[in-house]
């Protein structure tokens, strides 16, 4: 039975690379021994991309693209498919899970400068995955055709038609209507299940494949290549195979046991995972109250919301919003100080990427809300220092004073 | 400089919470959706009083019946007044325009209203009509202003009379708002037999709203049960292979 696999495998072989690619990508490839808790979201993202996936296939069986019957049919899921309410709200909530996996995943390119050189190009295939998956959600949101799918559809679309003489044409062509309607309904459908799916498949083979080029980077920022024994291995390198399968194994049963926690005993999350003006079915007549996006992009509507109109239009918050998520991508030439890990950076990278992450927060706190004048102070100043964290980053990072990097990885 | 701007903007936080609360005062409805009878009475006041005008027309009755402990016999004879098929939707039968021209606006589908409004805002609504000569239907409603909805349970409740007190506002003008209730007419039921019958609806209207509730938390304890012991197997394993690096 073995000789036939072996023979199998060999005429396998010798027409298509498995061998050489499971080698190249699993038992072969040697990731520093010193990952630690941040490095499970990587493949935690994997995990629930393929969870978003399945469950959408099976979500599209059933789910009718329609003005007219799409809210009664995320209904007809939730009571008379057999098991479709657990496909629906595995589905609903793995896209939050998605996104509290992926800002845990760049926070950790931060704290240990997983953007800088020679891993530049796997940083911006990385923040194209993030913006194509605010695309993708975004364009979720609209399908189950509830109040704020239509009413946050029509707030973002209506931002294009704040950019000067082309965007009102801009946004009719982006709605195919002249209120998000069943065309615009039609189109996101097929962005949602078809075209930004394969953005996203292609780009994570992109990731994956840079980062196995130029290898992974750990909590120390210390490049293991450059420690190699006589066989060429690098000497703090262990193959991804058996050692972190095996360990992401153990971080993606904890990961089911939270999302299952909060799937099986509070889908809506209090209404930040499932709002509940979008239990309302659409109503291009009446205007929510409070219209407020899923919480993933409250911080860039905060901001958006923050920068004043001049001359009544709104286009500056726009292009304010846009550099609030564009900025990430000079990350790597922002940032001049050679040192990768903030364990072994001077106190000034400390104090901004603090500073930074409760920014953050509290802007992704006031996207939530109604604006007051006093959010909307607080909403400027952290604006401001939103920016500031980006633009004054080739200031103090390179007048930062560095602690000696190790040349091995530290490992209790 | 940054950090104590950090700081001052944490410590506000809390207070900026509380700030932005306030609104409409809601009663908690302390609904219990396991507990059978109070779903099946809540059903029975929804047929007699609701379904005139409300449909829940994501709903079908012969779910509804086997999840509640409802015999078909009972729907059919009681509950069933669009259709006599009893695999059939909760719809009404009165005309979308005709609402319109009777109410101002048509009455809306119940099947998600305890979860786009929740149900404090239901039991608060549902006990918020007051006795106002100045509404088309002579009520008005402590939740919901110049509701178009006529008090449906009125017969039950009886008419509330609702107390002022003046107060000044900000701008210096003598405003009014209601402080409390007091009974106009006796309804059938005492005060808290009506607070009962409420609560039972809004329960009623809360498995309507997701019926798989108590089955989705079942089975969440089973899958959390399962994934407990599957961790200890998978720790268990991942450790036994790390033996070696060091």
């Amino acid at each position: 039975m073995k000789e036939q696999l072996t023979q199998a495998l060999g005429w396998v072989d010798a027409r298509f690379p498995l061998s050489k690619m499971v080698k190249e990508h699993a038992t072969e490839y040697y990731a520093p021994k010193n990952f630690n808790f941040w490095y499970f979201f990587g493949g935690l993202a994997l995990l629930a991309l393929v969870i978003q996936i399945v469950t959408g296939i099976f979500l599209t069986m059933h789910y009718k693209p329609d003005a007219e019957l799409a809210f009664a049919s995320v209904e007809y899921i939730m009571r008379d498919v057999e098991w479709g309410w657990l496909v629906r709200y595995m589905h609903s909530t793995g896209a939050s899970a998605m996104f509290v996996v992926l800002y845990l995943h760049m926070f950790r390119a931060l704290l240990y400068g997983s953007y800088k050189k020679p891993r530049e190009l796997i940083w911006i295939f990385g923040m194209l995955l993030y913006l194509i998956m605010m695309g993708e959600a975004f364009f979720g949101y609209l399908l189950p055709w509830g109040q704020m799918s239509f009413w946050g559809a029509q707030v973002i679309i209506s931002l294009f038609g704040t950019i000067p003489f082309i965007g009102p044409d801009l946004a009719l062509f982006v709605r195919g209507d002249f209120v998000v309607a069943d065309a615009t309904l039609n189109r996101f459908f097929a962005f949602h299940v078809i075209a930004a799916p394969l953005a996203i498949l292609a780009l994570v083979g992109a990731h994956l494949i840079a980062l196995h080029e130029v290898g992974s980077n750990n909590p120390d920022g210390v490049e293991i290549k450059k420690n190699k024994d006589a066989n060429g291995k690098p000497v703090d390198g262990i193959p991804f195979h058996p050692y972190y399968t095996l360990k992401d194994a153990v971080g993606a049963v904890v990961f089911l046991m939270f999302l299952s926690a909060v799937l099986f005993f509070a889908p809506e999350m209090g209404g930040l995972f499932l709002e509940y003006p979008n239990f309302e079915p659409a109503n291009p007549l009446k205007t929510p109250e409070h219209i407020a996006p899923v919480w993933y992009f409250t911080p860039f509507y905060t901001v958006l919301r923050a920068i004043p109109s001049i001359g009544g239009s709104a286009f500056p918050g726009v292009v304010a919003m846009g550099a609030a998520t564009m900025i990430f991508f000079a990350l790597p030439w922002l940032d001049r100080n050679p040192v990768k890990s903030i364990r072994y950076r001077g106190i000034e990278f400390k104090i901004a990427l603090t500073i930074f992450v409760i920014v953050f927060i509290i802007l992704g706190y006031l996207g939530t809300q109604a604006v007051t004048p006093l959010y909307e102070i607080i909403g400027r100043v952290c604006t401001v220092l939103y920016f500031a964290f980006f633009l004054l980053m080739p200031w103090y990072t390179s007048r930062e004073k560095n602690k000696p990097v190790p040349e091995r990885v530290t490992f209790k | 400089m940054k950090k104590i701007i950090a700081i001052i903007i944490i410590a506000f936080l809390p207070g900026l919470v509380m700030a932005a609360g306030g609104g409409i005062h809601l009663d908690k409805a302390n609904i219990d959706i396991r507990d059978q009878v109070s779903l099946q009475n809540g059903a029975r006041t929804y047929f007699q009083y609701c379904s005139g005008c409300h449909s829940i027309q994501f709903m079908r009755y012969n779910r509804m019946g086997e999840d509640l402990g409802l015999s078909d016999a009972e729907i059919k004879s009681t509950m069933m007044f669009t259709t006599d098929k009893i695999g059939e939707l909760i719809k009404v039968s009165m005309q979308k325009k005709d609402s319109e021209r009777w109410f101002g606006t048509a009455p809306p589908d119940l099947s998600v209203i305890s979860r786009s409004r929740g149900v404090d805002w239901l039991y608060s609504y549902l006990r918020g009509f007051y006795l106002d000569p100045s509404r088309p239907f002579g009520v008005n409603n402590t939740v919901f202003k110049d509701v178009g909805m006529p008090h449906a349970l009125w017969e039950l409740q009886g008419l509330m009379q609702p107390v002022y007190e003046s107060y000044t506002d900000a701008a210096g003008n003598e405003k009014k708002k209601i402080t409390g209730m007091e009974q106009a007419t006796p309804g059938a039921l005492s005060a808290e037999e009506y607070d009962d019958t409420v609560r039972n609806l809004v329960n009623f209207l809360s498995y309507v709203g997701e019926p798989v509730q108590v089955q989705r938390e079942q089975l969440g304890v089973y899958v959390l049960i399962f994934l407990s012991i599957l961790l200890v197997f998978v720790y268990l394993l991942k450790k036994e292979y790390w033996r070696d690096v060091h």
